[in-house]
């Protein structure tokens, strides 16, 4: 995006630029096609709204100019012959030039939520639909993401290229769910936007700035992602937690990068609109019928929030809500925090025995996780010898610089004081 | 997840590519080559060097006075680094796969190598903590 545009003209165009997209694939049935001409028509908004104003119906204009350019393009490639068609000829000749812009644009079609759908697609691996709805839906460029995840631009544009190729030959971009797959569709869209959340919220020392940058794009998304599905109450649960958990972002870590666990951060760094805004997401959101897994844990982001401090904060009632959490879905991590919360509750004894029967569990075999939490009940049960072992073994086991160094601290200030 | 794939080589093993017949030396750097192309066609490579021979590697300490004192050559160390590729994978099992497939490198007339790699997790997840 040009770096001159203002500020609302940029976000506007960033809003619109995944609908625009969504409609020119549903017509043209050409991923790569359809996003050069987008690209053009963002371009050439970014140069003339600016000086001539802003169209009365920005969608629109954005659509007319995109299938002039697509037009265009599949006339050249005609004329040249090309052997490599776009698959735009199964339009009618006719209605490719003359669809007026508005045709559809009236419609207020479900476009963002149906783009998301095509590139979080399950046939794509994690890592392909995370850099596809990067580009394609957060219109960011292959060389902002490419640093993102600190890999070669070259390679992040080969990823790009084959999950569009993804997209293209399987037909994802054509179908829409069937009725019994919207939910299954719906999560596999809500794991990606975790994914890129998770991904920006590992501030590690060095890569801060970056990393910051895709948790606001996770936000800007599920944002967007609410904003055209307000009844998705999963939506509106992953975007609570986003905001509830990014609000302790400034405590999280110490002044070289170092991890501050929750017990131990300065509260009143908090960001209390953030705060707010996710709570009262939350508390519209939850009345209206049985919560899904990531409600519940904004919910138990909320009640951690709230609290003045360590202490006095309601663990009955996280105890309880991973108890729901954990009847949801089968995951061990899950398992794992409410041991933790059971600590909290009726003390390090019984969530160690607790511990005991997880560390059964062959999905958490030689976990760093597993051995941190029993570090940490060991210490809470004043077995500070043990407590230190196990630190230093979740250690050697995690592939986080900034949590070794933690669990490297913890190790050090029980065995030297 | 990050990999770092690295080719560890005994001294005096089966990588002593200066003696190998010139189409055998040819086979395998365009078995390289290739390989490198497939890994960044895939969207998976990060960076991937070979390393000059240790007849050129120097041991390197500060001196009191902060300078750098080297030491000799080593033409006696049991293993060197000959080089590494970091990659960039949905799984471990992939990273696996990728180190396989460079183990099976070809070597004298044409043979696969075998060589083993050593493959470690580079430190660049997101921390776990609630």
């Amino acid at each position: 995006m040009q770096p001159r545009v203002d500020s609302r003209t940029q976000d506007l165009l960033r809003e619109l630029a995944p609908q625009v997209l969504a409609v020119m694939v549903r017509r043209y049935r050409h991923f790569s096609g359809c996003e050069d001409a987008v690209q053009e028509a963002l371009l050439a908004a970014a140069t003339q709204w600016p000086t001539e104003g802003a169209p009365d119906n920005p969608r629109g204009w954005l659509i007319h100019v995109a299938v002039r350019r697509i037009t265009d393009a599949v006339r050249a490639e005609a004329s040249r012959r090309h052997r490599e068609k776009l698959v735009v000829s199964l339009v009618p000749p006719d209605e490719q030039i003359a669809l007026a812009a508005d045709a559809e644009g009236a419609l207020e079609r479900d476009d963002t939520r149906d783009l998301l759908f095509m590139c979080c697609h399950p046939a794509l691996s994690p890592s392909s639909a995370i850099a596809l709805t990067l580009r394609a839906v957060g219109g960011l460029s292959t060389a902002e993401i490419a640093h993102a995840f600190i890999v070669p631009e070259a390679t992040m544009a080969q990823r790009i290229s084959r999950a569009k190729q993804t997209v293209q030959t399987s037909g994802i971009a054509f179908e829409l769910p069937k009725p019994e797959e919207f939910r299954a569709r719906i999560e596999a869209v809500l794991h990606v936007l975790y994914l890129v959340f998770n991904e920006g919220y590992a501030a590690s020392a060095g890569a801060v700035l970056v990393r910051t940058d895709l948790t606001a794009e996770a936000i800007r998304l599920t944002r967007m992602l609410h904003r055209v599905a307000p009844d998705e109450r999963e939506v509106a649960g992953l975007l609570a937690l986003m905001l509830l958990t990014d609000a302790r972002r400034a405590a999280r870590t110490g002044p070289a990068g170092e991890l501050i666990p929750l017990d131990q951060q300065n509260r009143k760094l908090w960001d209390q609109r953030l705060i707010d805004e996710g709570t009262a997401l939350l508390q519209a959101t939850l009345p209206r019928g049985a919560p899904g897994p990531y409600q519940v844990q904004a919910a138990i982001a909320a009640l951690h929030d709230e609290a003045p401090s360590a202490e006095a904060t309601d663990w009955p009632q996280i105890l309880a809500l991973y108890e729901v959490l954990m009847s949801l879905s089968d995951n061990p991590m899950v398992a794992l925090s409410h041991a933790v919360a059971t600590a909290m509750v009726r003390g390090p004894a019984a969530a160690l025995s607790r511990l005991d029967v997880l560390a059964k569990d062959r999905r958490l075999e030689g976990h760093h996780r597993l051995d941190a939490v029993r570090a940490h009940l060991l210490e809470r049960a004043g077995d500070r010898e043990a407590a230190a072992r196990h630190f230093r073994h979740a250690a050697e086991r995690t592939a986080s610089t900034a949590e070794r160094d933690y669990l490297l601290l913890c190790a050090a200030r029980l065995s030297h004081g | 997840m990050k990999y770092m794939l690295m080719m560890n080589t005994p001294s005096g093993g089966p990588y002593q590519v200066a003696s190998w017949p010139r189409e055998d030396l040819a086979r395998h750097i365009g078995f390289m080559k290739s390989f490198a192309t497939k890994l960044g066609k895939a969207g998976e490579l990060v960076g991937a060097e070979g390393l000059a021979g240790p007849e050129q590697a120097k041991l390197v300490r500060a001196g009191a006075d902060g300078k750098p004192i080297t030491d000799g050559v080593f033409p006696e160390s049991k293993e060197f680094l000959a080089g590494y590729w970091i990659v960039d994978v949905d799984s471990p099992e992939r990273a696996y796969q990728i180190a396989a497939d460079a183990s099976a490198a070809p070597g004298l007339g044409g043979k696969p190598l075998n060589m083993s790699i050593e493959v470690r997790q580079v430190m660049s997840a997101p921390p776990t903590d609630a």
